[in-house]
């Protein structure tokens, strides 16, 4: 049971089932990141939290209170939304304590929690003005002030990031995670941004039609994705999947795979049990940054090796360069040290951290456990 | 403002802007010489209109006939000029735009943030009202103030035309809050305001656009409507327009035609003043939300 329960929930509209029994369970100042493409269903499950949406079956409890049917107004939570959603109307401090207004709170009251929370989000100068008169960043912190005063069980946020330049998304990012640090507020927080997710979270939830496909801290998504979809969604760039055979050599499961030269790469698996797929064709996931120069690798990992193959193309990044080759017949991007010399059409040794590397089951596309 | 009007214009040749010239010059004579006609006539007297040209500045200025039209004329069998009648017709449109404008209002907040099963379909009823032609609904109508016991009085007249009007404008605020974000109703919802909270708070202070094109084109209509008019309020409860013509109809001694110009522009001067005071909020009511910024 948890601070924030979503219990087998699931939604329909008509005969089209959208969300498929939605099971987390969201600790007491936790950070959830529910993540996905367009069309998930990650903002439908937001809005059944607060209230916007029904609820087709399953149960929504906030504070061990089951909230199916209660008004949004009577959840005790809070919103921001992707538009920020300020009333054109008002000033940014009726904005903010039109809510409290609402809720019968005295004036004098409202105006301290107003400049409480206009104090926290630096926006005192602001408090006079119109939506209108503010700039991206400005709305932002005022949609967030908004919620803030509310003082609520939990926040919830629907893409807030989206509608910003990409410089000021970073800023507001760190910007709202020190202020999670900060007020150990339990948050909700949807975005199509894995990135955000990443660095944001304490748990993500990946979604992928209707369902949820995996629910862990950001390193478990990560290094053991559930699946094909979660390898490939998160990271960018994404996963390398290739196809490899398991092959036995010397007593340890190897990954076979054929390289840009026509030849056989043997890159021997971290986990033993890969010697029941002996002979068997699996679905090869390794990382940019687990197939690197050999200077960049992992020098705690206990198992590099390495891989001679050809360059196709370099794509220099500044921070890194990013090296397109083809290998288990597919175009693979490697993540080598910005000065690492390399250029198209040569051979070049890379170092392979096959720690890192997880297999799928074709058939499945599930991750075969390690 | 100025320089944004003039960047935006097409450049021109001189011929052919002097043939636009031209060419407004002579449609806003076209327009404006029966009011010009309506204007010199009402303030000559009679004698000069039977006596020679239409045309004609007044030799003898005076504004007999004005006074008489508003106050003595003979409307009917009373000589009360327009006067009485004219404030039938504001008792009759003050309340009758207030009541539709705000049923519009308040409908198309309903049909666009409040949607329910089959709320198109009920849309495109109340559209059927806006092409209804007014002879059809004539004898319904009067059979059924007849029952409400409305039939000539000045309620009638306000029941049939906020009937009439609901349709247009359920149109304008339909359309006007299918642009209107959803997400500020959710967040409004979210801080607690309920349906008229949130109508009143958030939706009618972010509407002043629609409402003044919905009471411009609400007033104009009943105000210069005839019909209903003269069937449903009768003698002395009779709107401007149907006093007029019967100022003009009244067949007792000579026909005083500088009276009925005179007594023409005072049914005509309301509206007047209503496009005056608001007729550029009304295009900017119109453009909205199809212009960004």
């Amino acid at each position: 049971m948890g601070f924030l329960d979503i219990n087998n929930v699931t939604k329909s509209y008509g005969a089209v089932e959208v969300l498929h029994k939605v099971d987390i369970a969201v600790e007491e100042g936790e950070f959830l990141v529910l993540v996905g493409p367009s069309g998930c269903g990650k903002s439908t499950l937001l809005n059944m939290i607060a209230g916007l949406e029904d609820i087709t079956s399953g149960e929504i409890g906030i504070n061990g209170r089951v909230v199916n049917g209660v008004h949004p107004s009577n959840r005790n939570i809070a919103m921001v939304f992707q538009s920020y959603a300020l009333y054109p109307n008002m000033t940014v401090g009726q904005n903010i304590t039109f809510g409290l207004e609402m809720h019968g709170v005295p004036k004098p009251e409202r105006d301290k929690a107003m400049n409480d929370v206009a104090k926290l989000l630096q926006i005192e100068q602001l408090l006079d003005r119109k939506p209108g008169q503010l700039s991206g960043g400005q709305r932002q912190r005022v949609a967030m002030g908004r919620a803030l005063v509310r003082d609520p069980d939990v926040f919830l946020f629907d893409e807030p990031l989206s509608n910003l330049d990409a410089k000021l998304r970073v800023d507001m990012r760190t910007e709202i995670k020190k202020l999670h640090e900060k007020l150990k507020t339990t948050i909700v927080y949807v975005t199509h941004d894995q990135i955000e997710a990443m660095t944001l979270s304490t748990r993500i939830a990946v979604m992928y039609e209707g369902y949820v496909q995996q629910l862990g801290t950001p390193k478990e998504i990560y290094d053991t994705p559930a699946n094909l979809f979660v390898a490939t969604f998160m990271g960018s760039p994404a996963m390398n999947i290739m196809n490899a055979k398991v092959v036995m050599k010397d007593g340890r499961p190897h990954a076979s795979l054929v390289t840009s030269e026509g030849g056989e790469a043997l890159l021997p698996f971290s986990q033993d049990n890969m010697s029941e797929w002996d002979d068997k064709e699996v679905l090869l996931g390794i990382r940019p940054e687990a197939i690197t120069d050999p200077d960049g690798a992992d020098r705690k990992s206990s198992n590099v090796v390495a891989l001679e193959n050809r360059i196709i193309v370099t794509e220099p990044a500044g921070s890194d360069t990013f090296v397109t080759t083809n290998l288990g017949g597919k175009d693979v991007i490697s993540r080598l040290r910005a000065d690492v010399p390399v250029s198209a059409g040569e051979m070049f040794g890379f170092a392979v951290n096959m720690e890192k590397a997880v297999a799928f089951d074709p058939a499945t596309e599930k991750r075969i456990e390690g | 403002m100025m320089s944004a009007a003039q960047s935006q214009s097409v450049r021109t040749g001189r011929i052919t802007r002097t043939f636009i010239y031209v060419f407004l010059l002579v449609a806003s004579l076209f327009y404006l010489l029966p009011f010009f006609i309506m204007l010199v006539n009402s303030v000559k007297p009679l004698s000069e209109i039977t006596g020679g040209n239409m045309m004609a500045l007044p030799q003898v200025f005076t504004l007999e006939p004005w006074a008489a039209a508003w106050s003595s004329a003979q409307v009917g069998v009373e000589p009360t000029g327009l006067r009485p009648y004219f404030w039938n017709s504001i008792k009759m449109v003050v309340p009758a735009v207030f009541i539709s404008t705000v049923l519009g209002a308040l409908n198309g907040y309903i049909l666009t943030k409040w949607r329910f099963r089959g709320d198109t379909i009920l849309f495109g009823l109340m559209l059927f009202s806006c092409f209804i032609p007014f002879q059809i609904v004539l004898i319904p109508m009067a059979r059924i103030l007849g029952i409400l016991g409305l039939s000539g009085s000045t309620y009638g007249l306000i029941l049939v035309h906020v009937v009439y009007g609901i349709g247009f404008s359920t149109l304008y605020f339909r359309n006007y809050y299918a642009a209107f974000p959803t997400e500020l109703v959710r967040a409004a919802q979210i801080d607690g305001a309920g349906f008229f909270q949130i109508f009143r708070r958030i939706m009618l202070p972010s509407s002043g656009p629609i409402i003044v094109v919905c009471v411009i084109w609400q007033f104009t209509n009943i105000w210069n409507d005839f019909l209903f008019g003269a069937s449903f309020a009768s003698g002395s409860g009779a709107p401007m327009t149907v006093a007029l013509n019967n100022l003009v109809q009244s067949s007792t001694g000579v026909k005083e035609y500088n009276v009925h110009f005179a007594g023409a522009i005072l049914a005509a001067l309301p509206t007047l003043l209503v496009y005056i005071v608001a007729g550029r909020f009304f295009v900017r009511g119109l453009m909205a939300g199809s212009v960004k910024g």
